[in-house]
């Protein structure tokens, strides 16, 4: 009996403490949500999406901003992800034997963990200085190396994920290599890619290095040639002045790209889930 | 050993190896065309990976190789030069745990089929219809041949891998412990099925369930720790085995 209760102890104690650390981060969540929300609400309105960020002291909104942003992750995602995926079914499924494989698995993982603005220094070394201007192009291309690492990873994982024994079905039919991958290992797998595509989104969305020494920032409308306006230098910008109506902005802009992220992780839980359910 | 008159494969000093462990130890054996050959013994005897050596599966894994000789229509299997793909056309296989491909129904069937010919639509509609008429499927799911595979229950999914290994119109049907998966009645269903398949295919399984072996086939080898202990017709091995190790592993005194 001692030993059963010395266990119930034990158990009670470990979920204590478990729900105290889950409270403990939830605490800190909440904090910050409510923060966005009752400081971005009240810049929140039509304006917002219809005018352009303004001259201090004018009103205005973040169209600009937010149209930038939307052009450059998209550009980025649509460059990232065919590396990604292409990268990543190699990996699973083709990489066993040799050398090149684990090479890339490694080179991927310090890709993943490099500092973004790393990744910022670096396209403004070998694309901006080279053509003299910051641009909407320069910005995309240093997402796109951020989108890059992480659906190479989510892809590999969610092929690995996929039952060795649904490859042989496909093998035993006579299937060449390329037809089971194609047809059933990237189908099977569909979701989870789908997933690591809208992480990749709600990760480079909010990224503020990369784009400082790339896009830089713009007060008007441009084309990807130009420098371009975007939400995270905006709002890191207002955020830096003196100006309260610039604040306004800067966190309605911030409750805006937390509102897109915490929508993406959503719809990612979802789609992830009929893939766990057996 | 009773020499079959008419072999669909004939297994000649087949030795098999994983890596340095030797799996298989000179093997002879013959597999009757339209016959029911049972594989029993107890796990690790080998009896899977005999099977997996018909249409040479083991050759997706590096460090596996066989020996010897298994000849199907006059070529050895084991031949490097034989066309893998056609190979597998010629001799399908259904696994352990259903493996339906996550698509509909009806793809499922036409995946494979597709591999090898090119069918209107509607030759491909009656190949499907055929081909789930055959594992005995067609009744239970003509409605929803555009659902998932998914959505189907075990037995069910077990019949469409069988339907799907039919459609290829496969000479031989290797069957890897089909039902050890399946509920009593799911089972019952598949053998019901090994039953009206063996008038147009040749079947080997692989089975752990002794009744199994005895309801099915028309031969039963049994084997112990990689090697052939005895093969014969399946009444006389279950009444009558020569070998004493047979009969102690039939009658439950081992394995």
């Amino acid at each position: 009996m001692t030993l059963y209760f010395r266990r119930r102890l034990i158990n009670a104690l470990s979920l204590t403490l478990s729900l105290a650390a889950m409270a403990f981060g939830l605490f800190w969540l909440l904090w910050i949500l409510y923060t966005l929300f009752s400081n971005g609400l009240p810049g929140l309105g039509m304006a917002l999406f219809t005018q352009n960020t303004p001259a201090p002291g004018s009103t205005g909104g973040l169209a600009n901003a937010i149209v930038g942003s939307l052009a450059m992750s998209s550009v980025g995602v649509a460059i990232g992800t065919p590396i990604g995926i292409l990268a990543g079914t190699y990996l699973a499924e083709f990489g066993e034997r040799g050398w090149l494989a684990p090479a890339t698995r490694f080179i991927n993982d310090i890709l993943l963990s490099a500092p973004s603005i790393v990744i910022g220094l670096f396209i403004y070394d070998v694309y901006v200085a080279q053509v003299g201007h910051f641009s909407g192009w320069a910005g995309a291309l240093a997402l796109s190396l951020l989108v890059i690492p992480v659906v190479v990873r989510t892809t590999e994982n969610m092929l690995r994920l996929v039952p060795n024994s649904m490859r042989e079905a496909a093998y035993a039919l006579g299937a060449p290599q390329w037809k089971m991958v194609l047809q059933v290992s990237l189908r099977a797998a569909k979701a989870g890619v789908v997933t690591g595509i809208l992480l990749a989104v709600a990760r480079i969305v909010g990224e503020t290095a990369p784009l400082l020494f790339t896009a830089l920032n713009n007060q008007f409308f441009s084309n990807m040639n130009q420098p371009m306006a975007n939400l995270p230098v905006v709002i890191f910008q207002f955020a830096m002045s003196p100006y309260d109506d610039w604040h306004t902005l800067a966190w309605a802009g911030a409750l805006l790209i937390g509102l897109f992220v915490l929508t993406l992780n959503i719809i990612a839980r979802v789609l992830i889930r009929p893939a766990k359910s057996h | 050993m009773t020499q079959a008159l008419n072999p669909k494969l004939a297994v000649k000093n087949l030795n098999f190896y994983y890596g340095n462990f030797h799996a298989l130890k000179n093997i002879n054996l013959d597999i009757r065309e339209g016959k029911v050959t049972a594989f029993i013994g107890p796990s690790g005897c080998g009896k899977s990976t005999l099977l997996r050596t018909f249409n040479r599966m083991y050759g997706l894994y590096p460090k596996l190789r066989a020996e010897g000789e298994i000849i199907m229509n006059g070529r050895n299997v084991l031949d490097p030069n034989v066309d893998l793909n056609m190979l597998r056309a010629k001799v399908g296989m259904v696994f352990q745990k259903p493996t339906p491909f996550p698509m509909s129904i009806y793809d499922n069937i036409a995946f494979g089929v597709k591999l090898y010919e090119s069918l209107s639509k509607s030759e491909m509609d009656d190949r499907v219809e055929w081909a789930l008429q055959k594992a005995a499927l067609w009744k239970e799911v003509k409605d929803k041949l555009k659902q998932s595979g998914l959505g189907l229950s075990g037995g069910q999914q077990q019949r469409l891998c069988i339907a799907r290994a039919v459609a290829v119109k496969p000479e031989v049907l290797l069957l890897d412990e089909p039902t050890s998966a399946l509920d009593p009645i799911s089972t019952a269903h598949i053998e019901e099925l090994v039953h009206e398949l063996k008038q147009d295919y040749t079947i080997a399984i692989v089975t752990h369930n002794m009744q199994q072996a005895a309801r099915v086939s028309d031969y039963t080898a049994y084997m112990y720790l990689g090697e052939l202990i005895e093969v014969g017709e399946t009444d006389s091995i279950f009444t009558t085995p020569k070998k004493k190790a047979t009969e102690d592993y039939i009658t439950g005194k081992f394995g």
